[in-house]
């Protein structure tokens, strides 16, 4: 094509006209943009949010967020003439007497579970390379914030059908609610209006759920990619690859046209898992009464570890004074949660103080080449993770025939043990792993090739590693260490003369000090060139 | 990634292992590589594999055509309704989508790496810090607005601002007071302690039917009965923390924290709002006498006063009061003599309490 389509060209001179978007675009239209599989995953989340909003949409136009009693006379027979609540009487309405409503009612559901999940190994992606260190560390705010508003946004979506299922997690809300201290019992009746459940929590959810949080996402959501547009994003290690410039594909055409077919992916993943996957059937379980439950009931999977840190709790309970402060609810309904993220948040910048490092990271590391990095954060998994699993625990003790309370009293030890444990063997493999890097960048890669020498013995012929995988070797940095050394008259630097300034300079070293360092090519016997005068052309080692 | 490219003339070169160079051979694969515009960065695809490509997209978004047809299709052919005819509605359209959306990507995603050039283009970064030119004149700037608003030099106007804004922030908080009335002391009582119309006292009727509870008929030891106050059968804010749960014991199975006074014939009511955090304590174990909670599983003795015998509840099921009236039916005698339901800040040790008015 060599000129262009009239109707683009008027169209774009009208705006660039009014705009001036030509100096816009000029900067734009070919901003590089990095590859690899796992920048993918935070994509994930944001088509899964697009596709929300539409959905939602769709819904709300069936949907009637209210808690008056109606007697059902919908298709669904089993329950015509059972009164219910015209939240649930339309939700029913929505699940099988519109067409393509149970499908669209299904797509959201999954998108909400994939939204979260995909904000969740994005997340884990971000953490393991680094990529949350300056200048990044506003946008890992913001995504923290974004991860906490979904918990949220999930919990009150949930809460919306006001099925038997949907209440029982509105009920256990309220209960945590009650136990907060000096003004539990007030939030919750001005949250419910009055005594649970009283008649306007659905709608007041319904509000939370469509306006004020989906606004609020909306709004970090354009933060978050305006902040990665401006600072460009991060790239792996490798060839041609430095902190000072990006190297990848075009926006315009090819990454605009691979994000548009990853989000029809995204799409059409979460359409067939709607169509063929059952969820969250509502018209099973029933209208919700406080009276009623149904054995085996399970959170959507993001609330399963707050629900297992519920179950895993020993009875504990304060009396002082006429005034109770119940810490079986307490402590695993704000712990955990705030254990994590109140972590996440603060992690780059303990991080900052621990390393002293003050400069700007474009490459990311890989988690290997910070290996305490790597091990905080498979214990922060591991910990989530038993959480997780103990909120199943009657499922697995149904299944696997084990005592529910001995899986409880196994949890209670695990929830301190596996992550200790997780933290040891994840910094043991890392400094494994870096051995291996180490020993390909000064051996070679073992060859295949068996040589028998002069004197009869036989070696394996290694090769240098191809130069991409090299150079992604090579892409490893130093971990800096704040200085704790004393100077000649055994004086320590000023920061590390008090309690915490020593604690900052033990940590540090342990942080950073680099006990693999990488060197190259100093060669032994078996280092001997695929059949030297074989291949004049063959590469030699380096000795 | 390039592999089965060393087609090596000597056999007894082996081949390659992965992770090692090919000894010969250009480094980017055996692709011949055609530099028609000559972009560095932008490597343009083969033209034949690219005509072949074309031939694939198109299929694949003609796929797509199709497949958004029979969505159109589908919705005007299934209705819905039962549950049959709408499971057949639900799979017609969500695989006709489902199919749509996947072939378009799979097209697009062709027309990429096939069709389109492969990039290795570099762009410069620079710091995020502002240049120490332009930090420097904002700084001025600030400076200079800030002595020009006047707002340092007038201490008045300055605070003054200050105090106008502290009540507007508030507010809003002010106005959510009216999201609810104040808890009072409406978590201490239930129903079962409230006045009926005619003055009799209030009998336990079985949830779900509304019949009242006649003592002798309810005389299988073992039973677990969910009962709910008459009256109140479908007010959700009165059932959430007074229904009930009714077992009838054997004499010589109930024990010391019973309080037998309460009991009817060895049939004992406890609250079945688990104190942990307000699911209803559904399940009953009928050889150990365990109630159990589905939710967080905190497990109550019911032939002990329903103490807690595993899980995080903290307290015991709350015990009603109950008897029979004239006719036989079984009644409530009073209200719960402690809260029922989850613990909150201001319920303090009400069993404690209980036991010193009783003592």
């Amino acid at each position: 094509m060599d000129t262009t389509p009239k109707p683009i060209a008027g169209v774009s001179t009208f705006l660039d006209d009014r705009l001036g978007a030509g100096s816009f675009l000029k900067r734009n239209m070919r901003k590089i943009f990095p590859d690899h599989w796992s920048f993918l995953l935070g994509e994930i989340a944001l088509y899964s949010f697009i596709i929300l909003l539409l959905t939602g949409t769709f819904l709300t136009l069936w949907f009637k967020p209210s808690m008056g009693e109606v007697v059902y006379s919908g298709s669904y027979q089993p329950l015509v003439g059972v009164k219910m609540s015209e939240a649930y009487a339309s939700a029913l309405n929505i699940s099988f007497d519109v067409r393509g409503g149970l499908l669209i009612r299904q797509i959201h559901h999954w998108a909400a579970l994939l939204f979260i999940a995909g904000m969740m190994v994005h997340m884990l992606r971000v953490f393991f390379t680094g990529a949350y260190r300056k200048p990044r560390e506003l946008n890992w705010l913001i995504g923290v914030g974004l991860l906490t508003l979904a918990l949220l946004e999930g919990l009150t979506g949930y809460s919306l059908p006001d099925d038997l299922l949907s209440g029982a997690g509105l009920r256990i809300t309220e209960g945590v609610m009650l136990g907060i201290p000096v003004v539990g019992t007030y939030l919750t009746f001005l949250l419910f209006g009055g005594e649970y459940p009283g008649h306007d929590v659905i709608s007041r959810f319904f509000t939370i759920h469509i306006l004020l949080i989906p606004g609020i996402l909306l709004a970090l959501i354009s933060a978050h990619m305006i902040l990665m547009w401006v600072q460009k994003h991060t790239q792996m290690p490798g060839t041609g690859r430095s902190e000072k410039n990006v190297v990848g594909a075009p926006f315009y055409p090819a990454f605009m046209a691979k994000a548009g077919a990853f989000t029809l992916f995204t799409f059409a993943v979460i359409a067939l898992l709607g169509t063929f996957a059952q969820i969250n059937p509502i018209w099973l379980f029933g209208p919700y009464t406080p009276a009623d439950i149904s054995a085996g009931s399970q959170p959507d999977f993001y609330m399963g570890f707050l629900e297992g840190s519920l179950r895993l709790m020993p009875s504990w309970e304060i009396n002082f004074l006429d005034h109770t402060v119940s810490l079986s609810v307490l402590i695993p309904a704000l712990v955990p949660l705030g254990i994590v993220m109140t972590g996440l948040a603060l992690y780059p910048f303990i991080e900052q103080w621990v390393t002293g490092d003050r400069r700007e990271h474009h490459i990311a590391d890989r988690p290997r080449n910070n290996p305490h990095r790597t091990a905080i954060g498979f214990t922060g998994i591991t910990f989530y993770g038993v959480l997780w699993l103990l909120g199943a625990n009657d499922e697995i003790s149904a299944n696997f025939h084990i005592s529910l309370y001995e899986t409880t009293i196994v949890g209670r030890f695990a929830i301190f043990i596996v992550p200790a444990i997780a933290y040891f063997v994840t910094y043991r493999i890392c400094i494994g792993l870096q051995r291996s890097d180490q020993a390909m960048l000064s051996h070679g890669v073992e060859s295949g090739v068996i040589k028998r020498l002069p004197h009869g013995e036989y070696i394996e012929v290694h090769t240098p590693p191809m130069e991409d995988i090299a150079d992604h070797i090579r892409g490893k940095k130093e971990i800096p260490v704040v200085e704790s050394g004393e100077d000649t008259d055994g004086i320590p630097p000023k920061g590390a003369r008090t309690a915490l300034g020593r604690l900052r300079s033990k940590m540090s070293q342990a942080y950073g000090t680099d006990h693999i360092p990488l060197e190259e090519g100093h060669g032994h016997e078996e280092h001997a060139a695929i059949g030297a005068g074989d291949h004049s052309d063959g590469h030699k080692d380096g000795h | 990634m390039t592999d089965n490219i060393n087609d090596q003339p000597e056999g007894r070169v082996p081949a390659r292992v992965i992770g090692t160079p090919p000894s010969n051979g250009p480094i980017l694969g055996g692709e011949p590589v055609h530099e028609v515009k000559d972009v560095p960065g932008v490597i343009p695809p083969d033209p034949i594999s690219a005509r072949k490509a074309e031939r694939v997209v198109a299929l694949l978004f003609t796929i797509t055509f199709l497949a958004g047809v029979a969505f159109i299709a589908s919705y005007v052919i299934f209705q819905v309704g039962t549950i049959d005819k709408t499971a057949a509605s639900n799979y017609a359209l969500g695989s006709s989508l489902s199919i749509a959306l996947l072939s378009l990507a799979a097209g697009i995603t062709v027309w990429v790496r096939r069709i389109m050039p492969k990039y290795n283009l570099v762009q410069e970064r620079h710091p995020m810090a502002s240049e120490p030119e332009t930090a420097e004149y904002v700084e001025e700037t600030f400076l200079q607005g800030a002595g020009e608003s006047g707002f340092v030099k007038h201490k008045m106007l300055r605070r003054t601002l200050l105090l106008a804004a502290a009540p507007l922030g508030l507010a809003p908080l002010v106005l959510l007071k009216d999201l609810g009335p104040l808890p009072g002391t409406a978590l201490r009582h239930t129903v079962w302690g409230a006045p009926t119309k005619d003055g009799k006292p209030r009998r336990l009727v079985v949830e779900g039917t509304g019949q009242p509870i006649r003592a002798a008929d309810f005389d299988s030891p073992g039973g677990i009965l969910s009962v709910v106050p008459e009256g109140y059968e479908e007010d959700l804010n009165a059932l959430a923390k007074a229904t009930l749960i009714l077992l009838k014991f054997r004499p010589d199975e109930l024990k010391s924290g019973t309080n037998l006074n309460w009991t009817h014939d060895g049939i004992v009511a406890y609250s079945k709002i688990c104190t942990h955090v307000g699911c209803p304590a559904a399940l009953y174990e009928q050889t150990t006498h365990h109630i159990l909670c589905p939710c967080h599983q905190s497990t109550f003795d019911a032939a002990d006063g329903a103490k807690v015998i595993f899980g995080p509840a903290a307290r015991p099921l709350p015990q009603l009061p109950i008897g029979i009236d004239s006719e036989g039916y079984l009644i409530a005698k009073s209200d719960f003599k402690v809260p029922v339901g989850p613990s909150f800040w201001e319920r303090g040790d009400a069993e404690a309490e209980a036991r010193e008015q009783k003592a």
